[in-house]
């Protein structure tokens, strides 16, 4: 069962990359967005890490998507636009690269074994943590412990964001 | 004092310069908007630019970079317990850090004027740098692939932003708006290779990632793919031939100190976590990176200085040249001694003071604007002003590498350091390359003392304020002792390089 859905949710999941590609408008292209993120998160509670489904789809798939579609229909570029020429020659190489690097990744997997041998260490404890603070504490508990300096630091780099996404667009200079 | 990381305090007395900078970053950014320009004054007023409105919130940076500066040299005091903690205290660290405040403290120097001539923010421009610089020190101090990311995109994203800090300036807003993408696309390669890399070894620390890759533990595709994303996204950020086609026009559409400080810090910081990763993390497979960076150099000495040869515009040949010298430290990553190492430290050095230099010069030829760009606009320069003409001859025969000047001195260093790996090519063509080099720089000193002025008043409004006489007296005064007296500095360089690879296993100096 688990497996069946595994596979549904990964064929959409790709597709609807292959449609953020494809598709002819800005908003076509987002939506599929939207359903990738989607159906990752849908895997995600497939590995059972709940919690962070839930944000996927509370953050990704909600806010910043929806700033996105915001942000187009503000700049009124929903309708279709011409592609210029270079596009699908370009994109050959692209999808080729793309392709051989699937197939790499697809080969190490193979070759190692990965799906029986996935339980390492670092599994393991995952699941010792997921059993002893929950799924919300199983992340809670590195992020502000180990990982406090990345936490601290990533809120430096947000700030820096705004000061410099405002700077150069606010209205008076 | 003893660092003992389990106790979360402590990351405090670690991270101390860094900390001090984000929070004077804030406050430099809370004085720009409580200053008198947003009140509505008219700031247009003639006073003198170098203690004028604005100017204020320098001075203030400069002393918010010096008390960081007292702090990272109290940080030799301290002494780590093991080494599994994300950040290092180690001196390789506070070696790169003295580079990183002295870079960011002199492109603050030969911004006063700018920043009030072309009247830009005064509070955003100081507070991006000081967050740029503490971005910088996180990469050097980083031992977590995730930290030297976040690092790396605090310093990037303060850079796009004062990339196209000038929004009078088209060219400015373009060259921001490539930069921008360019780097987002090259940050996607290098997280997608963190990520592949913490797949291979199951860790993001870099000393249990040597640890895992040095037992033979790591998956061996998943490691090799990581390994070749992310040289990609560093080769990104140093401006390494393939991936340097943004460096001329960004360079040349930046506000001409921003790119005085982007070539010596985002190059430097990028250089330094270059070199704590694969020196110390990937060390034992170093035969399968180390190709790849040898082909990386070559190219990168080859067409940088080919292609700096036919440029007429100063700023686009320091941007070629800028890419050329990342070509001449590439060879020190791919010797991978500790002599390479430590010679890339005191390049870094070098390559800082003089660079921010030679720009400081044409910032002042430029009008404190970016006017008179053309190497024309050098003619005569000589003449009429001997004392700033004397000087940028020096930044660039150091840059070309002159004996006499720091820039010989640190290309000696990288040479020994390639001998010492039996790198005989690349030794060479570094050599070539830089007899090449010799034209385009001397091409700018030829200008400047042997031609004729085009005009009488062709010099007239060149004006150098007070805080920019100082960058160039310290610059001029380091690079000379520099290469006059080397040796104590090496020293410090070489202290700094040992015991960076103590815990992984051997380290440093094993491949051909």
């Amino acid at each position: 069962m688990v497996d069946i859905l595994f596979y549904v949710f990964a064929a959409v999941a790709i597709g609807s990359a292959f449609g953020v590609v494809l598709a002819r408008t800005p908003v076509g292209s987002l939506l599929f967005m939207v359903s990738t993120l989607a159906s990752v998160a849908a895997t995600y509670v497939l590995l059972e890490a709940h919690f962070l489904a839930a944000i996927q789809i509370i953050v990704y798939a909600g806010a910043i998507m929806v700033l996105f579609l915001f942000v187009i229909m503000l700049l009124n570029l929903g309708h279709e636009y011409r592609r210029d020429l270079k596009a699908p020659l370009a994109m050959i190489p692209a999808f080729a690269v793309v392709g051989a690097m699937a197939g790499f990744i697809a080969r190490v997997f193979r070759a190692t074994d990965v799906g029986a041998g996935m339980m390492t260490e670092a599994g393991r404890g995952i699941d010792a943590a997921l059993l002893e603070h929950g799924a919300v504490g199983a992340i809670a508990q590195p992020l502000f412990t180990d990982y406090i300096v990345h936490f601290e630091v990533t809120g430096i780099l947000l700030l820096v964001a705004i000061v410099g996404a405002l700077a150069l667009a606010k209205r008076s200079v | 004092m003893e660092l003992d990381f389990s106790r979360q305090l402590h990351y405090v007395w670690a991270l101390l310069p860094e900390i001090i900078l984000c929070v004077w970053g804030m406050g430099v950014l809370i004085a720009g908007v409580s200053g008198p320009a947003h009140r509505g004054e008219d700031h247009a007023v003639s006073e003198d630019p170098a203690f004028g409105t604005g100017s204020g919130l320098g001075w203030v940076s400069l002393v918010g970079l010096l008390i960081a500066a007292f702090f990272n040299g109290w940080l030799y005091t301290l002494d780590e317990v093991g080494r599994g903690a994300v950040v290092a205290v180690d001196d390789f660290r506070l070696f790169a850090n003295w580079i990183f405040l002295g870079g960011a403290a002199l492109s603050i120097l030969i911004s006063f004027t700018y920043v009030y001539r072309n009247r830009l923010q005064a509070g955003e421009f100081f507070s991006l740098i000081l967050f740029a610089t503490a971005g910088m020190m996180f990469m050097a101090g980083a031992r977590d692939l995730m930290l030297l990311f976040l690092g790396l995109e605090v310093m990037s994203i303060a850079v796009y932003a004062l990339t196209a800090f000038n929004r009078r300036d088209r060219r400015g807003a373009e060259a921001g708006l490539k930069y921008f993408l360019l780097g987002a696309f090259a940050t996607g390669f290098f997280l997608y290779g963190i990520a592949l890399v913490y797949g291979a070894t199951g860790s993001t620390n870099i000393d249990t990632i040597a640890a895992v890759v040095s037992g033979g533990r790591a998956r061996e595709g998943f490691l090799t793919l990581g390994i070749a994303l992310m040289t990609i996204g560093f080769a990104f950020k140093v401006s390494a031939v393939p991936f340097h086609m943004w460096t001329p026009d960004v360079y040349e559409g930046a506000p001409a100190p921003v790119t005085a400080f982007m070539s010596v810090g985002v190059k430097a910081a990028a250089f330094v976590a270059f070199i704590r990763v694969f020196l110390v993390g990937f060390e034992s497979v170093s035969d399968q990176w180390y190709p790849v960076l040898w082909w990386l150099a070559a190219i990168t000495m080859v067409g940088a200085n080919l292609m700096a040869l036919s440029q007429t515009n100063v700023k686009r040949m320091l941007a070629y040249s800028s890419v050329a010298h990342a070509g001449y430290l590439l060879v020190a990553v791919a010797a991978g001694n500790e002599t390479a190492a430590a010679g890339m430290l005191f390049y870094l050095l070098v390559y800082t003071v003089m660079n921010v230099g030679a720009f400081a010069v044409v910032i002042g030829v430029a009008h404190q604007g970016e006017e008179r760009l053309q190497i024309e606009d050098y003619s005569g320069f000589g003449r009429k002003r001997p004392e700033l003409a004397v000087f940028l001859t020096i930044f660039l025969l150091s840059l070309a590498g002159f004996p006499g000047t720091g820039g010989f001195m640190g290309k000696i260093y990288l040479l020994q350091g390639a001998a010492e790996s039996n790198l005989w090519y690349l030794a060479t063509i570094l050599v070539l390359t830089t007899v090449a080099s010799y034209y385009y720089y001397l091409r700018v000193a030829w200008y400047m003392w042997m031609r004729e002025t085009t005009s009488e008043d062709q010099h007239d409004l060149v004006v150098t304020p007070l805080p920019m006489k100082a960058a160039l007296i310290i610059a001029v005064a380091v690079v000379l002792y520099l290469g006059i007296f080397p040796s104590s500095m090496m020293e410090f360089a070489r202290a700094g390089v040992e015991g960076l690879g103590a815990l992984g296993g051997g380290l440093l100096g094993v491949h051909p």
